[in-house]
């Protein structure tokens, strides 16, 4: 029994006499579920190619707990590394700046591509922005009178698609990909002048554009795509939006809709012509670099184009690739120091 | 009491007055009560049954790997091709091993090494992680190269998933991970004998890895072991130092009641929230690093102080007060009664009480969120200061991964989770039926 005792009271001394002493010697990172399994491989592949460095650490959670992570100060308790799915907002950086973090270097890493699909038993779907719009919007304009979303098949919204009872699942309101699906097809397929014409104040027309109907004909999916997936098999009229990644691991159970006529791949999303698409970041701490073992090398490693580039481990994966001039650019603006 | 008398009774009275008790009504109440029962049962165990089939039937294909036994020519042209290693040891470090594994597989099956589409075929077909066994060959005896020597490379995971029948082969060939011409070199390399499917020990021993066929629960044991020893070392002391005060010593008044009150609502405040309070505590005020064991070992101890209080102080109150009295009439100091009489006799509930919440903290996660332990580690942790995973984190981590074969360890890290429990629960079974004492 004294024994125990003296046990934990010698424990608890050792929480805290040694983990306030100990100097970490791994990179931490933290942030978006998009880019970790990116940041996982480079990881790893760092710690295989420089036995000296250890591997780093990468936590998920998403791309806004990441960044307020990173914001919260410097220090070696503190990340070095936040993953975004999105451009860091100004409040954002400003919080950052009054916490201390001064330097805050924006590495760009690729882009990501956002597809529709459908059961590999489905028909083809060949959608347009107009098309999402009107089938997922809350309130659309019917005969001039902005009304409830009336729309319940798929055919009624557009005839070539087939008389399924329209179920969307699509990414929850705390996804970055949220944003994305909210920019590259709502706001697009919306008519806003029909809107105006239908009595809609002028300031409210964008927000009316992106609001999603809540009657359950569309279903928010706050995990991530496995959920969005096993949603697809128990629903096989279900329609549901993956990340381009994610659809090309599991292209033998899905069938990948065009939007705009154009099909995803990495190629038409580095070209442009996909439309639905962003692209991927990481946010490096300034003060960090040189203090933390192998933080340098990590990013570097990250950037070289054996990890970014075309035939890399990460294109493979389903990132794509950001073309050779850009990537050029983002080695040399990390190169330089360059900070926001 | 009165049954001897019963007959003679029956006898006496000629025709007895039939009278109502409602025998029938209660018989039938309480056959509907059994009836409740048995239903409540069997749908209990019916779900039990259906989770238990449905994470074996899923799970146990991932306790077996598909390897790859192979000839490897540890080819100096490739490792080592300035022959520059006896002055500068990194090239044996950095070399291309997973071209020599390639070149191995090639040769098997009997494809040119000219054939750069094959050959890229071929790369997809062994592990991103035979660089690192190839390497720690090379490393642990040099003169290894320039010779030839069979190795057991593991397969990469699509070609594990098909060896395991777990790709539809009947999809076209374009959308699925596995092409017929490799369905074709597996059957091949299977008639040579060259495809085994030993037990999977990565899964027990690797680190976190993106590629499931090298992914392990390896630190995620660790973890979870240094986290339970914290919990037990910190926990059980102070639980049962605080329950042996408030029982034996305490003079009950409004503030042990308010003490009291305080201790079962933090029994039933969520996890989450302790996890909030090992953030401000632990992480920004005390600075200890993120991720680490110790923190995360620390606030499960938070979390299942008030369970061991709880189960201490309920152990405490059964043992009968005239074990006390007896103590203390023979003159034993209340201090004596406590530690010589009482809390033997309270060992068992005691122990029963810490092993339930040990396996309660064993499967959390929610608290480990917000210090960082739901992670990508891929280094074992030497100590509880370097960052660790835990068993329900990595299931989480692997439940969210895209590749097929991460669903099969998934299933495979429940089911190593499940034994656990189960082996702690056993021990707290055994432990009770060991020392209990009925009086």
């Amino acid at each position: 029994m004294k024994i125990a005792v003296f046990a934990s009271a010698a424990v608890i001394a050792l929480a805290a006499g040694l983990g306030a002493a100990a100097a970490r010697d791994q990179v931490q990172v933290a942030g978006s579920s998009t880019v970790l399994p990116y940041a996982k491989i480079v990881a790893e592949s760092f710690g295989e190619a420089f036995p000296d460095f250890k591997t780093p650490v990468v936590e998920s959670g998403g791309s806004g707990a990441g960044i307020k992570q990173f914001c919260e100060g410097v220090g070696e308790d503190k990340i070095d590394i936040a993953n975004s799915s999105r451009p860091i907002k100004a409040e954002e950086l400003d919080t950052c700046k009054a916490n201390g973090v001064a330097d805050v270097e924006e590495v760009k890493i690729g882009y990501d591509g956002i597809v529709f699909a459908t059961d590999i038993a489905g028909p083809d779907f060949a959608i347009q922005p107009v098309d999402i719009y009107k089938a997922l919007a809350a309130q659309v304009v019917v005969d001039g009178k902005l009304v409830d979303n009336p729309y319940t098949k798929w055919n009624e919204v557009n005839p070539a698609f087939p008389a399924w009872d329209i179920a969307a699942y699509i990414p929850g309101e705390k996804h970055g990909t949220r944003e994305v699906f909210e920019t590259k097809l709502l706001d697009v397929g919306c008519d806003k002048d029909a809107l105006k014409a239908a009595g809609v104040a002028d300031d409210a027309v964008a927000k009316t554009c992106i609001a999603v109907r809540k009657d359950g004909k569309a279903v928010d999916i706050d995990g991530d795509y496995t959920e969005t997936l096993a949603r697809i098999d128990s629903n096989k009229t279900g329609v549901g939006v993956f990340g381009l990644a994610f659809y090309e691991n599991n292209a033998d159970k899905l069938k990948v809709a065009t939007v705009g006529g154009v099909v995803p791949s990495t190629e038409t999303i580095s070209s442009g012509e996909y439309p639905v698409s962003r692209p991927l970041f990481f946010y490096v701490k300034k003060a960090h670099i040189g203090v933390i073992p192998g933080l340098k090398e990590y990013v570097d490693f990250f950037i070289s184009d054996d990890m970014i580039g075309p035939d890399s481990p990460l294109a493979q994966y389903g990132l794509v690739a950001a073309p050779d001039a850009e990537r050029e650019e983002i080695r040399a603006k990390f190169d330089a120091g360059t900070t926001m | 009491m009165t049954d001897a008398a019963l007959p003679h009774a029956a006898v006496d009275t000629a025709a007895p007055a039939k009278r109502d008790f409602g025998l029938k009504r209660r018989h039938a109440a309480e056959f509907r009560f059994r009836l409740y029962g048995i239903v409540a049962i069997v749908i209990g165990l019916g779900f039990l049954a259906i989770l238990l089939v449905s994470i074996v039937s899923k799970g146990y294909t991932a306790f077996v790997q598909t390897s790859i036994t192979v000839p490897v020519e540890f080819s100096a042209s490739i490792i080592d091709k300035d022959n520059e290693r006896a002055t500068n040891p990194r090239v044996l470090v950095s070399a291309n091993y997973p071209i020599v594994a390639r070149n191995a597989v090639a040769k098997a099956l009997g494809v040119s090494i000219d054939d750069k589409a094959a050959m890229r075929d071929i790369a997809k077909f062994v592990s991103d992680g035979s660089r690192s066994t190839l390497r720690e060959i090379v490393l642990a005896d040099p003169s290894v190269i320039g010779t030839t020597r069979n190795v057991t490379l593991l397969a990469a995971a699509d070609i594990d998933s098909a060896n395991k029948g777990q790709i539809d082969l009947t999809v076209p060939q374009d959308k699925r991970k596995v092409s017929d011409q490799q369905v074709a070199w597996l059957d091949q390399l299977k008639q040579q004998g060259a495809i085994s499917t030993p037990f999977n020990w990565g899964l027990l021993t690797f680190g976190a890895s993106s590629r499931p066929e090298t992914a392990g629960l390896g630190v995620a044991l660790v973890g979870s072991l240094y986290m339970m020893a914290i919990v037990l070392l910190c926990a059980l002391p102070i639980g049962v130092a605080a329950s042996i005060y408030l029982e034996e010593f305490a003079k009950k008044n409004r503030f042990t009641d308010f003490i009291e009150v305080n201790i079962n609502n933090l029994a039933a405040v969520p996890s989450i929230v302790y996890g909030l309070l090992g953030l401000a505590v632990f992480i920004n005020f005390f600075g200890m690093p993120r991720s680490a064991p110790i923190v995360g070992g620390l606030v499960l101890t938070l979390m299942t102080l008030p369970t061991i209080i709880i189960a201490t102080r309920a152990a405490l109150r059964a043992v009968p007060p005239s074990i006390r009295s007896a103590a203390l009439g023979i003159g034993a100091s209340r201090m004596q009664m406590v530690f010589d009489h009482v809390l033997p006799l309270a060992t068992p509930g005691i122990l029963t009480g810490t092993i339930i919440g040990l396996a309660r903290a064993l499967g959390e996660t929610a608290p480990l969120l917000l210090i960082g332990m739901v992670a990508f580690v891929a280094d074992r942790p030497t100590s509880p200061l370097d960052p660790a995973t835990a068993l329900p984190v990595q299931i989480y981590m692997w439940a969210n991964e895209a590749e097929r074969a991460f669903v099969e360890r998934t299933q495979g890290a429940v089911l190593v989770l499940l034994i656990f429990l189960a082996l702690m629960n056993i021990a707290a079974i055994l432990l009770r039926r060991r020392f209990e004492r009925r009086w």
